[in-house]
């Protein structure tokens, strides 16, 4: 349905655009009627920094169940990715300790 | 029904809300001659290649249709990166779209092929700015609310600065002829609240005719989405243009052949 619905999050990253990176601040996330997709309803978000006006956003459209199944990999990354970053450092820490 | 296939159709400029000048979609049969004005009011989305697509049929039935671009204060941007940024600052002024669809209104008139006559038809956002403009507006002669939601407000708390006033509670002051078209699978507005503004409509023995179409939900006519259902949108068409006939004297004068 057609609403003005908006859930807003600051963040801190990058998003690459049509005029190459930039610098994000705000992710603006809603389920409606999409711009470019031909579904009925998108959960759409926009990235994009307030803090610099807001004027350029670097837009996504996804299905419902697409945009669930990403959030299931998006934990599963920082799961694995935050394992996988810190088992060097524990493994110099046993080679020390076992020198 | 004639058909004007010789058409010419740009962006204008227009005075808009407190004198504002903003670009609007304007689209007429080039044959010399009188015609009657449409103004279509968009949707949530925006002003957008859908939007144009309407202004040039109006036009190919044989109005002089225009369509205001409401975000037009919010940049230069593309049209879908404005309607964004309008749904993040949670919509436009009811007040300034109706200073808009009065520019509008103002910029047919005092066209060289003005017949006198002006309709207006709106989608979605736009088919709830019809209904408010129907209420609010003078000089409207037939107005087409497609499938708008709000009209009814349910919960108080959704009132605000922008939109004060639910278009329902305004409906004793409607002063034209009204056609709705819906779908009866539409959340917003759902039938039930279709139910409930056509029995104010009628408790206030106003001049309408509401359209219901099953198997459709929101934004039916729309080509440029799933929701797009073929039958019950050339049915709906069907009504709508035989609604602007009636009120418009849509059977346009015009001086030379094409």
């Amino acid at each position: 349905m057609c609403s003005y619905i908006v859930e807003k999050t600051a963040l801190v990253g990058s998003a690459k655009g049509r005029k190459g990176w930039m610098r994000i601040d705000t992710a603006n996330v809603y389920f409606d009627h999409p711009y470019y997709s031909t579904l009925d309803h998108v959960l759409a978000i926009d990235f994009t920094n307030e803090g610099e006006g807001g004027r350029d956003r670097v837009a996504v459209e996804l299905s419902a169940d697409s945009a669930r199944a990403l959030v299931t990999r998006i934990l599963a990354a920082l799961a694995s990715g935050e394992a996988a970053h810190s088992a060097p450092a524990q493994a110099a820490t046993d080679s020390a300790a076992a020198a | 029904m004639t058909h004007y296939r010789a058409l010419q159709a740009e962006t204008v400029k227009f005075r808009g809300h407190n004198g504002d000048q903003g670009e609007a979609y304007y689209a007429r049969p080039i044959a010399a001659g009188k015609y009657p004005g449409i103004v279509v009011i968009h949707h949530l989305p925006g002003w957008d290649e859908w939007t144009m697509e309407v202004v040039r049929k109006l036009a190919h039935h044989g109005y002089a249709a225009i369509s205001p671009h409401l975000y037009f204060r919010e940049g230069s941007e593309s049209p879908d990166d404005l309607g964004a940024r309008v749904r993040v600052a949670g919509g436009v002024a009811d007040a300034q779209v109706m200073g808009d669809v009065a520019g509008a209104m103002a910029y047919l008139r005092v066209q060289p092929n003005a017949k006198g006559k002006i309709g207006m038809i709106g989608f979605c956002s736009g088919g709830r700015h019809t209904y408010l403009a129907a209420c609010t507006l003078s000089g409207i002669d037939a107005a087409v609310d497609c499938w708008g939601g709000n009209v009814i407000v349910d919960n108080p708390k959704d009132l605000n600065d922008k939109r004060p006033v639910a278009p329902i509670d305004l409906t004793e002051k409607l002063n034209c002829p009204l056609l709705g078209i819906f779908g009866n699978d539409d959340a917003n507005p759902t039938a039930d609240q279709v139910n409930r503004t056509e029995a104010v409509l009628k408790r206030l023995g106003k001049n309408y005719e509401f359209h219901r179409y099953n198997g459709a939900g929101h934004a039916f006519f729309n080509t440029w989405r799933d929701a797009y259902r073929p039958e019950q949108a050339l049915d709906g068409w069907k009504k709508v243009f035989a609604f602007f006939a009636r009120h418009l004297a849509s059977s346009a004068t015009r001086i030379a052949a094409e």
